[in-house]
């Protein structure tokens, strides 16, 4: 069946839209309490969605956009069943609030209370996770250029680094708001000091990323130990650099989260989850990871797309284009 | 060539001028140093009336600004006198001591890292030999780490509380979560890893699937495995004291670490810190270990 629907794009686009409406149809029926043929209709969908989704992932096109968007339909036909399923189990089975909300009970908290979450991601995200980001990431990259020029420091650091970076940080935290006060300063000392250590590591390995052949030629040019620097060995270290402010966003949402746990002003991510928490408010701690997970997943695709155009010369790239 | 060397043969002047014993430990006594010195004025707003009572002087100064009861920065010595007492005074069964605190988020994240590696791995093995996962799930198990999943601990600690789950597995599930990601993504890279040839001679041989997956992949995947057991095993451990946070602060280093901010002892947290410390990198180093045991037994050279 499935070699059969590979020849046959618009059959498969067929068969998962008409599995999806239906579905999603059933979706809002589930609170009528259905028996046990509404359950198994259900799980036929799911396996016609889930045969149509492997036939889409073993169709070969060839023009790139056509790829480009199969590649993007996959992976979100893939979460959009998730979500129903989701929705058909919590309002199907009747499970309460306070254990999982649905995800439409989800969307209305978020769409209701619009300010509080903006309020939310100002204090959280701009005041202390994009601060903290900033300073920690280039203090760490400017600790790695003193490692790089003068060997031991970086003989005595990076040790202690390699340590660091394996420590449970958020530990810090407690100190940090005990030091700073409760307010986003506090935070963005939290994210400085676990955003340094990742980007101390990786920039000085990627500072010695820089091939011997094309050193000699810089030596052979008469260049200057920062015309070297600036000309080959940054632009050799960017791939370390940019995967060290990719972890360095994750990181610093966390510390910034988890920071608010220890104390703050009456605003912010953290402080929200732990007091909804707190009074059950569950589609409201929902709402705010919602929140964050787009923040997080923008924070991320942006620096991915930076790093590719800073880094469109690396072989990852590249390679791309010919698949 | 002189690098080998300099490893086969420790020398003292060696390990002097190439190594960096001599470069770690100048710059652990520099910030000893830094730390001793900053306690004074960090210190300064609870030492000052102390010291003017006791006349002034550099002498009182010192004394009085290194052993403030609660200080805003405890010098290092107050941290190993509250780490000596906590391990070493205290029997270890009771909640004053920190071996105590130490078992309770150890036994939390080891039971996390044996659920993430076994999840992540089962992971691994379904989406190298299933396409459709690979293209499907893939994009979301790197979408779920966007979540800080650190920050919605709590909710998962009172939400498995009301229905019944307390104690040991709602933090193993946290340390779970967070670990299973790095043995997904080195696994899948690992199962991968076999060249076609190799794949090939196993066809040859009328494999099947799961011969070449003990045979050949499994092997070939494990120096993956090793590198991401000790990233997982160290964010298992930072699960577990998150973990901690939220239930009330009742046990565990997280709990010691709640305890001391609320209260405002600060050698507590300094002391939780250290113990956390040292038992982040003595497991890190016990991965380590098996996998040099595991590489010498599979005829590794050592």
């Amino acid at each position: 069946m499935i070699a059969s629907l590979r020849r046959n794009p618009l059959a498969v686009i067929a068969l998962i839209a008409v599995s999806a409406v239906l579905l999603w149809l059933m979706a809002h029926q589930a609170a009528l309490k259905p028996g046990a043929t509404f359950w198994l209709g259900v799980l036929v969908l799911w396996a016609l969605i889930w045969i149509g989704n492997d036939a889409l992932s073993g169709l070969s096109t060839a023009s790139p956009v056509a790829a480009r968007l199969r590649n993007l339909a996959v992976p979100a036909i893939f979460g959009v069943t998730l979500l129903l399923l989701w929705q058909l189990v919590v309002k199907g089975f009747g499970i309460p609030l306070v254990l999982l909300p649905a995800p439409s009970d989800i969307w209305a908290k978020l769409i209701t209370s619009l300010p509080t979450l903006k309020a939310d991601f100002i204090q959280t995200f701009l005041r202390a996770v994009l601060p903290g980001w900033i300073i920690g990431s280039l203090a760490g990259f400017l600790v790695a250029i003193l490692c790089d020029a003068w060997g031991f420091l970086k003989r005595g650091l990076l040790p202690l680094g390699n340590l660091f970076a394996a420590l449970p940080i958020v530990g810090v935290a407690p100190i940090m708001v005990m030091w700073f006060g409760f307010d986003w300063q506090s935070k963005v000392a939290v994210v400085v000091i676990m955003t340094f250590f990742p980007m101390l590591v990786n920039a000085v390995t990627g500072l010695q990323a820089a091939g011997a052949l094309e050193r000699d030629l810089m030596r052979s040019y008469g260049a200057s130990y920062l015309d070297t620097l600036l000309k080959l060995r940054l632009p050799a270290a960017m791939p370390f650099i940019f995967n060290a402010l990719k972890i360095n966003s994750t990181l610093a949402l966390i510390g910034a989260i988890v920071a608010e746990f220890f104390g703050t002003p009456i605003v912010g991510m953290g402080f929200r989850i732990s007091t909804e928490v707190g009074r059950l408010g569950l589609d409201m701690v929902w709402a705010e990871i919602a929140v964050a997970a787009i923040a997080g997943s923008a924070f991320y695709g942006v620096i991915a797309l930076v790093e590719r155009a800073v880094t469109f010369w690396h072989p990852s790239y590249r390679a791309r284009k010919g698949s | 060539m002189t690098l080998a060397a300099t490893r086969s043969r420790p020398s003292l002047a060696g390990a002097f001028a190439h190594g960096s014993t001599l470069p770690v430990t100048i710059i652990v006594l520099i910030v000893i140093v830094v730390w001793y010195l900053a306690a004074i004025p960090m210190n300064r707003v609870l030492s000052e009336p102390l010291i003017a009572a006791a006349g002034g002087g550099l002498g009182n100064t010192l004394s009085i600004s290194w052993s403030l009861p609660r200080p805003v920065l405890p010098a290092p010595h107050q941290v190993l006198i509250e780490l000596w007492n906590t391990v070493f005074i205290v029997a270890p069964w009771r909640p004053k001591s920190l071996l105590y605190h130490c078992w309770v988020t150890l036994s939390s994240t080891l039971l996390g890292f044996i659920l993430g590696t076994l999840l992540g791995v089962g992971l691994a093995i379904a989406i190298v030999h299933v396409k459709a996962l690979s293209r499907s799930l893939m994009p979301w198990i790197i979408a779920s780490q966007t979540i800080p999943i650190l920050a919605i601990a709590p909710m998962v600690i009172v939400v498995l509380g009301s229905i019944g789950l307390t104690g040991l597995l709602p933090k193993s599930l946290i340390s779970m979560y967070l670990c299973f990601f790095p043995v997904t993504i080195g696994m899948v890279k690992g199962l991968a890893s076999p060249d076609p040839m190799q794949l090939d001679l196993m066809r040859t041989y009328n494999a099947s699937t799961a011969q070449v997956l003990w045979k050949l992949r499994w092997p070939a995947a494990l120096p993956f495995l090793f590198a991401s057991l000790k990233v997982a095993i160290a964010i298992a451990l930072v699960g577990a004291i998150v973990g901690e946070l939220p239930t009330g602060a009742q046990a565990g280093i997280g709990a010691r670490l709640l305890n001391g901010s609320y209260y405002g002892q600060t050698q507590q947290i300094w002391a939780a810190l250290v113990a956390a410390a040292v038992m982040s990198s003595g497991l890190v180093w016990l991965v380590g270990f098996i996998e040099r045991r595991v590489a010498l037994a599979m005829g590794g050279r050592p």
